[in-house]
């Protein structure tokens, strides 16, 4: 018989701790699809931020470490200049890049740090019981805006690939979503080429992943995944903002 | 070899270079930036890897990444920056990173002055940021003692799996001395066996995330049989003269070089005074008070009686010990000091 779908290799046999319905897991296998392909296991080094995939190093085989809250691209930069030759996956979520770590990833974008970073953009704050983050939408109700977020009293939503597009350091830049099989594809051949590109020795790669969060969300999956496309989308609109072969 | 004229921050540099310490991330601060401009300036042949952090934030976790690869890395700063280091401090304790982290101190508190201050000893030597932990601090008193002393900061860092601070200050900094460099070594790479080297033979993780009370709860004892076992061994001192001392001065730093001239002072006036110098700030040496009950114990620090605690804890009578101290970026002078154990200790001073 033969094979059509299995775990990859390079992720554990054991349970995510994710909710139902969350982007995580999707994008969790996606890397470790990509890893099995490129066969680059032994030379991958993760980095995991603090958030809902604080644990996610228990998912892989590869070599891991879990940074501070915010301070994945600072560790990242410290592994990627000490071993050059490595896979270095900076992982963070939107509280831990946007709010927290802000300066962390435009530093690490100014000065090109060769490696890939995967943000998953879910506009809340999902591992600490639904507040607010920096990527939460106008009106959107969270525990700390329980009233809808208000612009005048906490300013506006922040797109990040189109922030990061316009670093010559960032050679790469492009959202995805996880809402739909179509989008999932398109999602792992931005990681992919994300991949690539860091192997090829470019500047830093980014990959924004809008990523249901149901529980955060208070909506049941499926209607989670409704409201990726039809609130999110079009405030944070797919696309390839920057390609590198437009980045010299 | 041959002895050179360099200043404080310069030879210090140098030397974490001779170390096979080629990763250097910073921001540049006064009175440390000299560093960091050392590091800079490097030609390509030394292959040194440095790196101008957007903050003190970012240079720490930068560290923490590069000793995490099994690289000696490193960072300098001052007080303000330490400060910002805290969180990583915490964190390269509790994961075992064996990073050294250079602290220029000025004074305090806030943005202060550059002179030189020791106003960063709690900061630095009672963990400082969030949680139950220790690194190991060294305090040189010399340009000579700040190279001895970065050297053996890497040695002990990878010895005990633990951060190591270099605690210098504006004047050992900024002086020029007469020293001799260490010879330049290599080192054993990875320099610990949980560096995240890639998982070809073997997996490796560095997390600090606790995962429940009872496992978190062991996790934390095992850290504290860590700083236990670095208590036992490495408490390091300097004594001039205090066996037969009336008076014992307590000082580290750039003031113990004061200290000693007061001791030469007290003692062609006849009054027998010593000076025992922590080398060692954490652990503090506490060994080295045994046997000295029943003498007088005059702390003089640059700051308001911070190492002053420790030294009270170590003596058998607490009334024993008393404290002067200067501020702001003022280093007393020997002979003010003189005066001040005159009028304490002297004849006719009140007992």
């Amino acid at each position: 018989m033969k094979t059509i779908y299995e775990r990859p290799k390079a992720l554990q046999d054991t349970f995510f701790k994710y909710c139902g319905g969350c982007g995580h897991g999707i994008i969790n296998r996606i890397i470790g699809e990509l890893i099995d392909e490129k066969k680059c296991l032994d030379d991958t080094v993760m980095v995991w931020p603090i958030g809902c995939s604080v644990y996610a190093d228990q998912y892989f085989h590869a070599d891991a470490i879990c940074a501070l809250h915010g301070r994945a691209p600072a560790v990242g930069t410290g592994l990627k200049r000490a071993e050059p030759d490595k896979l270095i996956i900076v992982y963070q979520g939107d509280g831990d890049m946007v709010s927290e770590g802000m300066a962390e990833i435009i530093h690490a974008a100014i000065r090109g740090e060769k490696f890939s970073v995967i943000f998953m953009n879910n506009a809340i704050y999902g591992m600490t019981g639904g507040q607010m983050a920096p990527t939460t939408l106008e009106g959107q109700r969270t525990t700390t805006s329980p009233f809808g977020r208000a612009i005048e009293n906490s300013g506006y939503p922040v797109n990040m690939a189109e922030i990061m597009a316009k670093f010559p350091g960032c050679v790469y830049s492009e959202r995805v979503a996880v809402n739909t099989p179509a989008n999932v594809a398109a999602a792992k051949r931005a990681i992919n080429k994300a991949f690539d590109l860091q192997l090829a020795g470019k500047g830093l790669s980014f990959v924004e992943v809008l990523s249901p969060c149901p529980t955060g969300w208070g909506l049941k999956p499926v209607m989670a995944q409704q409201w990726v496309a039809e609130k999110m989308m079009p405030i944070y609109p797919l696309g390839v903002f920057k390609n590198p072969e437009v980045a010299k | 070899m041959a002895k050179q004229f360099l200043q404080g921050n310069k030879a210090l540099a140098e030397t974490a270079i001779r170390s096979g310490c080629r990763i250097f991330f910073g921001y540049p601060i006064t009175p440390s930036s000299e560093i960091p401009e050392y590091y800079a300036a490097q030609p390509k042949e030394r292959k040194v890897t440095f790196i101008q952090a957007e903050t003190e934030v970012s240079a720490f976790n930068m560290v923490a990444g590069a000793v995490a690869a099994g690289r000696r890395a490193m960072t300098a700063t001052s007080g303000p920056g330490f400060s910002l280091g805290q969180e990583a401090m915490s964190y390269m304790t509790a994961a075992g990173l064996p990073a050294v982290i250079v602290d220029v101190m000025r004074p305090g508190p806030a943005d202060g002055e550059i002179l030189a201050s020791q106003g960063d000893y709690f900061q630095v030597t009672k963990g400082g940021g969030h949680g139950d932990y220790n690194v190991i601090v060294l305090a040189p008193y010399s340009v000579q003692e700040a190279c001895d002393l970065t050297r053996k900061a890497f040695e002990l860092a990878e010895k005990h799996g633990n951060p190591v601070v270099v605690l210098s200050d504006s004047t050992i900094a900024k002086m020029c001395e007469s020293v001799e460099l260490p010879e330049e070594i290599s080192y054993k790479v990875p320099t610990f066996s949980g560096a995240l080297t890639g998982c070809k033979d073997k997996r490796h993780v560095i997390t600090t995330c606790g995962d429940g009370a009872a496992q978190w709860e062991k996790f934390n004892l095992n850290l504290q049989e860590r700083f236990a076992k670095i208590r036992e061994e490495e408490q390091k001192w300097d004594a001039v003269q205090v066996e037969d001392a009336d008076v014992v001065m307590v000082s580290f730093g750039s003031v113990a070089r004061v200290a000693l001239e007061t001791v030469e002072i007290a003692r062609e006036h006849g009054l027998k005074v010593g000076l025992l110098r922590p080398i060692t700030l954490w652990p503090f040496p506490e060994k080295a008070f045994a046997g000295l009950d029943g003498k007088k114990f005059f702390v003089v620090e640059l700051n308001a009686g911070q190492m002053v605690q420790d030294v009270k804890l170590s003596v058998k009578n607490k009334d024993d010990v008393s404290y002067y101290g200067r501020f702001g970026g003022f280093t007393p002078t020997p002979l003010e000091l003189y005066e001040e154990i005159c009028k304490r200790y002297g004849k006719g001073a009140s007992k």
